[in-house]
């Protein structure tokens, strides 16, 4: 067996316990469970749905939980219904789509463009990496949120321009991230031996010190997918983000939590907001499991 | 330290005019015609024309910019689009109020979360360590109006013990104002606890190990007094940075939490301005927040070298 082939096998091995430790953390799997009940959901959501969580029952207006429709006695509200009366159950079933499209697509245009970024400017140094890390210092400077709301406000409030103004956004702080572990490579002698051999710039950047900086490129992701949901749902909260009539869980606390202030309408909006709290934690986790398994 | 002073001031210079360029090229993307927002759609072209004129919008961007940077370096923020009124009488009160917020969440979430980061780093890996770990890292994950939901629907609503509302009323008492600001900043608490939390206890965890702190115990000096004078005292220092570069991070909770709590804050203002494409109140809200953060930082760095020796004497840095 040639030296190569060797390497690779033990690779290969290493990753296959790599997977193997992680399929017996607990946190890890806990976490997968949580989200993978919400992006089942976010498939088939509609299908569990009990009923349409678009239709508004007009004589059904915040009735509270296990109420019967007025009009039909067939239709049981068993999570109540909302100040338009829509079937909250039906709502927080079919409420993760939106951000389950958006917070995945934001991380992943943040990962590409910050790992670029980052190999960029942790090899080449100099004016490149001056200039731009003062410039990502300015931008890091205001809270992310404010940035957002200004970007949209400029830019028009669309999924897509979410997805790309969140991954910019991300991408800055991703590229330090990288940034860091390509500091840590580019001196050692593998890197010098690929440089000796006369190989390009782009060939050493992505296929000799890529491969060896995956393992905090992972976990940056994990933890970016887990600010994404929570960027993409403070937007859309404040009204910036996903757009009625989206059944997204915080429109939906967007929508009704200026109720309570009348009295104990805690149904409207403590199921959506509970939905996002575990979705969080589920991505939360994951990260976690990762962490402890690629550190060690 | 003159040296490290004045390094740091022009760093933050540097920084500071680099976001003023930001915030403008931000806001000067927001495609709206404010001179026809002003006067509305009854106004004749010429009108239009005449206040485009007035206010320098027929002007290239970099002219509008350094317009716009004239007036600021003489404390002039605008005019509000909306309102009418000087931008800068609008936002400083608001300033005030969300610092007056801030403070009492400063106030509550720092001794307790480095009380709680200690008291994981004691009894590293145990149950508790686990509990205190995994909540903070969980509330602080968590978007500031989920949070605040819970904590209106439970202390407010089923238990009628705070108000939901972060206004008081006209002539209040500093215990009302108390009252009113504990759920909202009880919100704050809870996002920045973990964070602040983890740095206490991987500083408590590093300085446990440290080589003076097994000399001090070896000497027989009490327990109590190694943890104060020995472990606390070298493992607070990176907590004091972490506090004041979540400065940013806690302005921009603020935003979502004034609006939950409609509370008459900076936050509330620029999401209204964002709303109203109220672009000189928008301009004006982002660079205060950007000021206030940078001078956090500024004063952070300050703190930090003051208390670590290795600094102050301008040694290594």
């Amino acid at each position: 067996m040639s030296a190569v082939a060797a390497a690779q096998g033990v690779r290969s091995q290493a990753r296959r316990e790599t997977l193997w430790r992680l399929l017996r953390s607990p946190t890890f799997l806990v976490g997968t469970l949580i989200v993978g009940f919400w992006i089942f959901c976010a498939f088939y959501g509609s299908k569990l749905a009990p009923y349409d969580p678009l239709v508004q029952y007009d004589n059904d207006i915040t009735v509270p939980p296990g109420s019967t429709s007025v009009d039909d006695r067939h239709v049981h509200f068993l999570f109540g219904t909302d100040q338009l009366g829509r079937d909250v159950l039906s709502r927080v079933l079919t409420g993760a789509t939106d951000t389950l499209r958006i917070a995945p697509a934001a991380t992943l245009v943040g990962i590409v463009g910050g790992t670029v970024l980052g190999l960029l400017m942790g090899y080449f140094r100099g004016w490149l990496d001056d200039v731009l890390g003062r410039a990502i210092d300015a931008f890091l400077a205001l809270p992310l949120l404010i940035v957002a709301i200004t970007a949209l406000t400029g830019l028009g409030h669309s999924n897509r321009t979410l997805v790309l103004v969140i991954g910019f956004a991300f991408s800055l702080t991703v590229s330090r991230t990288v940034r860091a572990a390509v500091l840590a490579e580019r001196d050692l002698d593998y890197i010098q031996a690929a440089q000796l051999r006369g190989e390009r710039a782009p060939y050493i950047l992505f296929v000799e010190i890529l491969p060896n900086i995956m393992g905090p490129i992972i976990v940056e992701a994990t933890v970016r997918l887990g600010y994404a949901i929570f960027t993409v749902a403070a937007l859309t909260f404040l009204g910036f983000g996903v757009q009625p009539p989206s059944p997204d869980w915080s429109l939906q606390v967007a929508d009704n939590f200026t109720l309570l202030v009348q009295g104990d309408f805690a149904w409207t909006v403590l199921p959506p907001a509970l939905a996002i709290a575990s979705l969080v934690v589920g991505v939360n986790l994951i990260a976690d499991g990762l962490q402890e398994t690629l550190d060690r | 330290m003159l040296r490290f002073l004045l390094r740091r001031l022009a760093l933050a210079l540097v920084t500071l005019v680099l976001m003023s360029v930001l915030v403008f090229a931000l806001t000067a993307v927001i495609p709206t015609d404010v001179a026809r927002n002003v006067l509305g759609n009854l106004a004749s072209p010429a009108e239009v024309a005449t206040l485009r004129h007035h206010l320098g919008l027929d002007q290239p961007v970099y002219l509008q910019y350094w317009a716009w940077v004239k007036k600021l370096a003489h404390g002039d923020l605008g005019t509000s689009l909306a309102s009418q009124e000087p931008v800068g009488n609008l936002l400083f009160p608001a300033m005030k109020n969300s610092l007056k917020l801030a403070a009492m969440a400063f106030v509550i979430v720092v001794p307790l979360s480095i009380l709680g980061g200690t008291l994981a780093a004691l009894r590293r890996g145990r149950l508790l360590d686990r509990f205190i770990t995994v909540t903070g890292l969980s509330l602080t994950a968590m978007p500031e109006f989920v949070t605040s939901i819970v904590l209106i629907v439970t202390f407010g609503i089923w238990k009628h013990w705070l108000p939901i509302s972060a206004t008081t009323p006209d002539d209040y008492s500093f215990r009302t104002l108390l009252t009113y600001l504990l759920l909202p900043s009880l919100a704050l608490v809870a996002v920045l606890f973990g964070y602040i939390a983890r740095i206490t206890r991987a500083g408590v965890i590093e300085a446990l190990e440290a080589d003076y702190t097994r000399t001090a115990r070896l000497k027989g000096v009490r327990g109590r007094t190694v943890l104060v004078r020995h472990v606390l005292r070298n493992a607070l220092l990176p907590t004091i940075a972490v506090v004041a570069t979540q400065t940013g991070y806690l302005i921009g909770g603020l935003v979502v939490i004034e609006v939950m709590f409609n509370y008459d804050g900076i936050g509330k203002h620029i999401k209204e301005a964002a709303y109203n494409n109220d672009i000189t109140l928008l301009q004006g809200g982002v660079l205060i927040v950007g000021v206030v953060y940078l001078t956090a930082t500024l004063i952070a760095d300050l703190l930090y070298s003051l208390l670590n020796p290795r600094i102050r004497q301008g040694g290594a840095s």
